[in-house]
């Protein structure tokens, strides 16, 4: 636990201070993982976590360790700016659609002109300039792409004063339709060698992991983090205090637009292909993950390792759902029932604090 | 600026709010490192003087010269800018962050600065300021690291005192400071008026504590029915003398001619 310092001759209580929320948000997922666990010993004779292959000298469920975190990478990345966006004051309901968006406009440019000796069936280009570009096009596209609409998500808020959850609805409806109507509804394949690699077997979980670590230490050690916290904790105090509010809020919807193309580039080189439909309800997803990972809907209150724990969490429950053998409806059902729970857990929680003080 | 300098000056400031005389004509004058404060009943028109000269209301009619310039204040920051600092009844803090991130919130202290937004904060350097002005102000804080929120309600305010006193402002303005506070708590708050008494800052204090008051002050004004009707050296006064002016069973002979009207 960090020193203290004071003034006066009061007594330090360390009580007062309080846990921290992440500590609570750990010991909620090993107690998960422990249930999982027990379950698995109990009903069904085999381990969630340990491997109990005979054939493999490992102590852990490797593979299954590494579809937890696989799954929940992707979506992770878009949670990382959901959870400035949350601790803002805002929302974001967009990054799913915008994902969709980037995805497509992404791909068209990573194609390859020649697949198996004949012309590319699903070019989206007819002229032969945009295909077989390097890789450092079709990731610069789709970063403009996903920037431009966190871009105008901010000024919407920020300057227009529109409520985010208007605004960001806005532009989910209008970012789902852009990405269809980029193809005429029709899925873009084969990029280029290049641009497969770029979310090949772990590299979704690398860059998760390194975009975590980076917002994780923005956060914590930069103005940035600190007027984001300060504007989601009280907007007025932070206006009186001279904070640009406008510029401020702008910028982090554009970096949550940022992230969220960063996972749709990833998603789309890991799928060797882009549909309209992708992404869908990732918004959804990455809200829980930071609201189970303690980020308050109220603003003000979380972290990027809580988001990163929930994350983790989420990835054991869904993991947890094909152990168990529950068919993948159940899975969609308890999804919906884990977004609507982690939500009254953050009330529960806002009313304990407004009790306590 | 010479001790004795007029800092703040208002000529027939006037607010209505529609057909309401919320302030008429109020002549003031406050020097340099004196400490005025402002009394009267509810609806006297006390606060609403205060929400002129800090920019958090626009005038009828009337002048504010502050540090010599004529002044129009289109908003409470722009006063801020100009260095008068308010302590509000309701608190402007951040409840999330500690005692430093309040009192640094918007001037942080910064290392590499060509980063723009993504500065990075000195915080040790800010820990370092605000252990001293903690000290400087008498304010006493277990432990400047805890969030607002899990604080009392006096060590808020003395956090958000704090803040206006750290940053020398010209003029610092405090709306009833100890209105909701123990006593121990309010001992504190008038510990740091002392404080800035000593440090030769000027300050405005509306307050319904007449201990309070003539504990702090140099001066007394009186407000009634909108309308200024006493201005009172502290040596040549005392309680019940005030306490007449404000229940109107007096008036002084200057402003007799306006309270009348």
């Amino acid at each position: 636990m960090a020193e203290h310092y004071g003034t006066g001759d009061l007594k330090y209580d360390r009580k007062r201070r309080g846990l921290p929320q992440e500590m609570g948000v750990f010991i909620a997922f090993v107690l998960l993982v422990a249930a999982f666990e027990a379950i698995g010993r109990l009903f069904l004779d085999s381990s969630f976590l340990f491997n109990t292959n005979p054939n493999l000298d490992t102590l852990f469920n490797e593979a299954r360790l590494k579809i937890i975190i696989l799954q929940v990478a992707i979506v992770g990345i878009i949670a990382i700016g959901v959870t400035q966006v949350i601790i803002l004051g805002g929302i974001d309901l967009s990054s799913g659609s915008v994902v969709g968006a980037t995805a497509m406009v992404t791909m068209s440019f990573a194609q390859i002109s020649i697949v198996n000796g004949n012309p590319n069936p699903k070019a989206v280009f007819e002229s032969g300039i945009f295909f077989d570009l390097p890789v450092i096009f079709p990731i610069l596209i789709g970063l403009v792409v996903g920037i431009a609409a966190g871009f105008v998500n901010g000024l919407l808020i920020a300057y227009a004063r529109i409520p985010p959850f208007i605004a960001t609805l806005g532009m989910m409806v209008f970012a789902r339709g852009f990405a269809k109507w980029w193809t005429k509804g029709r899925p873009v394949s084969f990029p280029t060698e290049e641009f497969a690699a770029i979310g090949s077997g772990m590299m979704p979980v690398v860059y998760f992991v390194s975009l975590a670590i980076l917002f994780a230490l923005i956060m914590r050690y930069t103005t940035y983090g600190k007027h984001t916290y300060a504007i989601g904790s009280n907007e007025a105090a932070a206006r009186m205090s001279g904070i640009k509010i406008e510029r401020h809020k702008t910028l982090v919807y554009t970096i949550a637009g940022m992230l969220a193309a960063i996972a749709a580039i990833v998603l789309c080189s890991k799928n060797l292909t882009a549909q309209a439909g992708m992404g869908l309800i990732y918004e959804l997803d990455a809200i829980a993950m930071a609201v189970i990972g303690g980020v308050s809907l109220a603003g003000g209150r979380g972290s990027i390792l809580g988001t990163v724990l929930g994350a983790l969490i989420f990835g054991v429950i869904i993991s947890g759902f094909t152990f168990l053998k529950l068919d993948a409806y159940y899975q969609e059902m308890a999804k919906g029932m884990i977004i609507v729970g982690a939500v009254l857990l953050d009330q529960w929680r806002q009313r304990r604090q407004a009790a306590k003080s | 600026m010479p001790a004795d300098e007029i800092i703040l000056e208002t000529r027939d400031l006037t607010k209505y709010y529609g057909g309401v005389h919320a302030l008429e004509s109020a002549d003031f004058t406050l020097r340099n490192g004196e400490h005025v404060a402002i009394m009267g009943d509810n609806g006297a028109g006390k606060s609403t003087f205060v929400r002129q000269i800090t920019g958090v209301e626009q005038p009828t009619r009337g002048d504010i010269i502050f540090a010599g310039e004529k002044v129009e204040f289109a908003g409470p920051l722009e006063a801020r800018h100009a260095g008068i600092e308010t302590v509000f009844q309701t608190l402007a803090l951040a409840d999330h962050l500690d005692v430093p991130d309040n009192l640094f919130l918007g001037r942080e202290k910064t290392r590499h600065d060509w980063l723009g937004p993504f500065r990075i904060l000195d915080y040790k350097g800010m820990r370092e300021d605000t252990l001293a002005a903690l000290k400087k102000t008498g304010v006493k804080i277990p432990d400047i690291h805890n969030r607002i929120e899990n604080m009392s309600g006096g060590q808020r305010q003395c956090v958000a005192i704090a803040r206006t006193a750290t940053f020398h402002s010209k003029l610092t303005i405090m709306d009833e400071p100890t209105a909701a506070l123990g006593v121990q708590e309010t001992a504190q708050v008038e510990n740091i008026i002392h404080a800035l008494k000593e440090a030769g800052e000027p300050l405005i204090l509306i307050s319904h504590n007449m201990r309070q008051v003539m504990d702090c002050v140099d001066r007394i004004i009186v407000f009634r029915r909108g309308r200024m009707v006493a201005d009172l050296n502290k040596e040549d006064t005392d309680e019940s003398d005030v306490v007449s002016y404000i229940t109107g069973a007096k008036t002084q002979e200057q402003y007799a001619a306006a309270a009348d009207a």
